[in-house]
């Protein structure tokens, strides 16, 4: 008994020790703190002032527009199950913006992280990462999420895998065929054992398929079957194709990534069919409302008016006009960018439907609204 | 200096509303070009001021861990000094403009930075962001015109307690800090009203500036001193933390002098502004209530790009480190309506500040009728005015005044 209530006693007084230490050296820099200064020094040290950022180790190229960056993480990255995403926050001609990539490795053991991006016709980020991202550049992450990942083999069963994807829609899953296959030969063989997987790959052309090269060596060396569909000459995967690839269908459970066109089209076959279909949406559909729009007023500390339409989410309005925004997904999923909204009307962006707030008659403190998914309908009042 | 609405040749008489609104296109249009070439550069910019501001307070505050040595008191407290202007000028003041905000960085931003003074930056962001450079120049709306405590204007009233205004000046220079937190609060007005009159944003406001005074003095006056007790360095570098914020405070204090204060700066009338005064209307107080000073670049990251004070006027929230680059599109404007395009290197534009100081703390006229030679009569005739009543003090100053407008009548 003593010996186990010791431990954490000591812990807690050279927490408290290290706690009063740093409390000074913190007052002998205010108004910064000691943090802000080694920020400057080692970034990607545990608990950096300015958040998880990582730095780039390598650019490599995939396809002539695709590339995948390996980043080294700064200390306080939690880890990742295969399958899930980050956040990534990149300077583009100076100003900070965050998009949400699939982590293309299973974790490694150097500790590093890798994401694979396409370059996006028009895309300031995914054309700056493509093309001018270099080794040393650093980057703002956030913790790895989603829950777009399999389910761990279990001993003495096979699971039965269809993965559909298309474009770079392969990255989520390449990240879960690495961890499965490519790490050491008795991993392989076990993933091997475990897995019965079928890749249904879809790319405009053959040498536009990223990761083309290591998807076949997997299919053949009989790891796993491969169904590469090139849509400038198959024309777009329908369900009767993918029925006619995949005799087993109604057994295997089903991970999905691509075009929303694609998920679309698999979700209702797959809810009418009444199968288990895992989706991955990199943004949020888009419903056409009628663009209404109106005045963006910000209380509290932010205190500016913005005008916007009715078609441009108001984290995206708020955030050109200067606003410093709290921000997550950008696509409705992480809660992340919510705000009181404490008078006005908003448009959910994705389903059309209004949000509205009046003064007297809804919660005092504000209607939260997710300002990523939210366009205006009219003149709104937000606590930010 | 007279309002120009009372001066006998109205500066801006010449131009039709017209070519006021155009004027104001053309400097819309400057802003513009620099909107759409703002980037990379911009960023690189301030992060590698912030880069060395930061590492040049830390060395120099290592180098004050051991100021007993009096080299390293004189480089320590040099070092500490420029750091300290460095993050209150061409940092601190620019960030909290929104001059960074279009970099959506949450560490550089106008909403989340503290700067290392004595007044909080919300209450210096009303008062000097809102308040000053909306009403710049307005007698009676905007504060930074003599802070409140001095006479700037011809047109105030004199009193014989204005003699004491350099001294004033002087001290406020020194205490600068502290005279902004002061103003910040607007200190003496609320102090003015019974307790239970005063507005809760008042009560509020005093507390978080105690608040900030008092966690800047314990940096500056305690801790660290404390720190350098292993090598008996308490003294020294509480005097080197002193030095500093002296130093910082005379240097800010100058340039600020310089935006508004010079000779040949004008100054308006509450009622002739309009209540919807346009965008043009606005550009031109600006232009006119503002003045620059020359120098060499490292003058000017250290004066926080102030020395371009008439483009910082036009264009608050541009990034600093392109008002260099704007200023001959903007002095061309000048030159084209005509308009004065006030500019002197930076120790004459500080005289001429301190000039007007000196020249308003006597009496209007006194000092342009004094001449070495009439020195006693006129501190003879000063003195008379001092000690009378209003009434016959009044009579004096107008025909003072008068002698003053004769004399300068017959030069002419």
């Amino acid at each position: 008994m003593s010996t186990t209530t010791e431990t954490p006693r000591t812990g807690a007084r050279s927490g408290r020790l290290t706690s009063g230490l740093r409390n000074l050296l913190d007052s002998a820099v205010t108004p910064l703190t000691v943090d802000d200064l080694l920020d400057h020094f080692a970034p990607l040290r545990t608990g950096a002032a300015a958040g998880l950022q990582g730095r780039i180790v390598s650019v490599e190229s995939e396809t002539a527009d695709a590339a995948t960056i390996v980043i080294k993480p700064g200390r306080d990255w939690a880890g990742h199950i295969p399958g899930q995403y980050v956040r990534v926050g990149v300077d583009v001609n100076g100003i900070r913006l965050w998009r949400t990539y699939s982590l293309t490795h299973g974790p490694r053991r150097d500790g590093r992280i890798s994401i694979t991006v396409k370059a996006i016709p028009g895309g300031a980020v995914s054309q700056h990462l493509v093309r001018n991202a270099r080794a040393g550049q650093m980057l703002h992450l956030a913790q790895a999420e989603g829950d777009f990942v399999l389910t761990p083999a279990r001993a003495g069963r096979r699971q039965k895998l269809l993965l559909v994807t298309a474009g770079s829609g392969i990255t989520p899953v390449i990240g879960m065929l690495r961890n499965l296959y490519s790490r050491n030969e008795s991993a392989r063989d076990a993933a091997v054992a475990a897995f019965d997987i079928v890749l249904v790959h879809s790319a405009m052309k053959r040498d536009e398929v990223i990761f083309g090269a290591e998807l076949r060596a997997h299919a053949e060396a009989g790891r796993l079957r491969l169904v590469e569909r090139h849509t400038d000459t198959d024309g777009l995967l329908t369900i009767a194709d993918l029925e006619a690839e995949v005799a087993d269908l109604a057994e295997r459970t089903a991970y999905a990534c691509g075009p929303a066109g694609l998920l679309d089209t698999l979700e209702e076959f797959y809810a009418e069919r009444r199968l288990t279909l895992h989706t991955e949406r990199f943004r949020a559909a888009v419903v056409d409302v009628e663009a209404e729009g109106g005045t963006l007023t910000f209380g509290g500390p932010s205190d500016r008016v913005v005008e916007t339409d009715g078609s441009v989410p108001i984290l995206d309005a708020a955030e050109s006009a200067g606003v410093l925004m709290p921000s997550g997904c950008r696509m409705g999923i992480c809660m992340g960018c919510v705000l009181p909204m404490t008078s006005g009307a908003v448009r959910d962006l994705r389903t059309g439907d209004l949000t509205v707030a009046v003064p007297g008659e809804t919660n005092p403190g504000g209607v939260p609204i997710q300002t990523c998914i939210s366009a205006a309908a009219g003149d709104c009042h937000i606590d930010h | 200096m007279t309002t120009i609405t009372k001066k006998p040749a109205n500066p801006i008489a010449h131009l039709s509303p017209e070519q006021i609104e155009a004027l104001g296109a053309e400097l819309d249009a400057i802003r513009d070009e620099v909107i759409e070439t703002r980037g990379d550069r911009d960023a690189a910019y301030i992060r590698k001021v912030v880069d060395v501001q930061r590492k040049l307070e830390l060395g120099s505050r290592a180098v004050l861990l051991a100021s007993i040595f009096p080299p390293a008191w004189i480089l320590g407290t040099a070092g500490l000094s420029v750091a300290k202007i460095l993050e209150n000028m061409e940092i601190g003041h620019n960030v909290m403009h929104g001059q960074w905000d279009w970099m959506r960085d949450p560490k550089i931003h106008s909403t989340t930075w503290e700067w290392d003074n004595a007044t909080p930056s919300e209450a210096w962001k009303h008062s000097h962001n809102q308040v000053h450079h909306t009403h710049t120049n307005i007698i009676g709306k905007d504060n930074d015109l003599g802070y409140g405590i001095m006479r700037v204007d011809e047109e105030q009233r004199w009193y014989p307690l204005y003699l004491a205004q350099p001294l004033w000046n002087f001290i406020n220079a020194c205490l600068f800090e502290y005279g902004i937190a002061a103003y910040d609060l607007e200190l003496g007005r609320n102090l003015s009203k019974p307790k239970d009159k005063r507005p809760e944003s008042f009560t509020k406001g005093v507390k978080d500036t105690l608040k900030k005074i008092r966690k800047q003095a314990t940096k500056d006056y305690l801790v660290n001193p404390a720190l350098s007790i292993p090598t008996g360095s308490f003294l020294p570098t509480l005097a080197a933390n002193v030095t500093a914020n002296v130093v910082r405070n005379l240097w800010s204090h100058s340039v600020i002098m310089c935006g508004h204060f010079p000779e040949g700066v004008e100054t308006f009338e509450l009622k002739s502004i309009p209540d919807n005064e346009t965008r043009g209307e606005w550009y031109l107080r600006q232009m006119l209530g503002s003045a620059n000073f020359s120098g060499s670049t490292a003058l000017h990251i250290m004066s926080g790009n102030l020395s371009h004070q008439i483009e910082h006027h036009l264009f608050p929230d541009l990034p600093s480190n392109r008002y260099a680059e704007v200023a001959p599109k903007v002095k061309a404007v000048f030159d084209k309506y005509e308009l004065t395009y006030l500019t002197r290197p930076f120790v004459p534009q500080v005289a001429s500040a301190w000039h007007k100081v000196i020249r308003l703390s006597f009496p209007n006229g006194w000092l342009e009728t004094t001449t070495p030679t009439n020195l006693p009569t006129q501190l003879v005739a000063l003195y008379k005015i001092t000690t009378a009543d209003k009434r016959k003090r009044r009579v004096m100053l107008k025909l003072l005044e008068r002698k003053a407008k004769q004399e300068y009548a017959e030069a002419a």
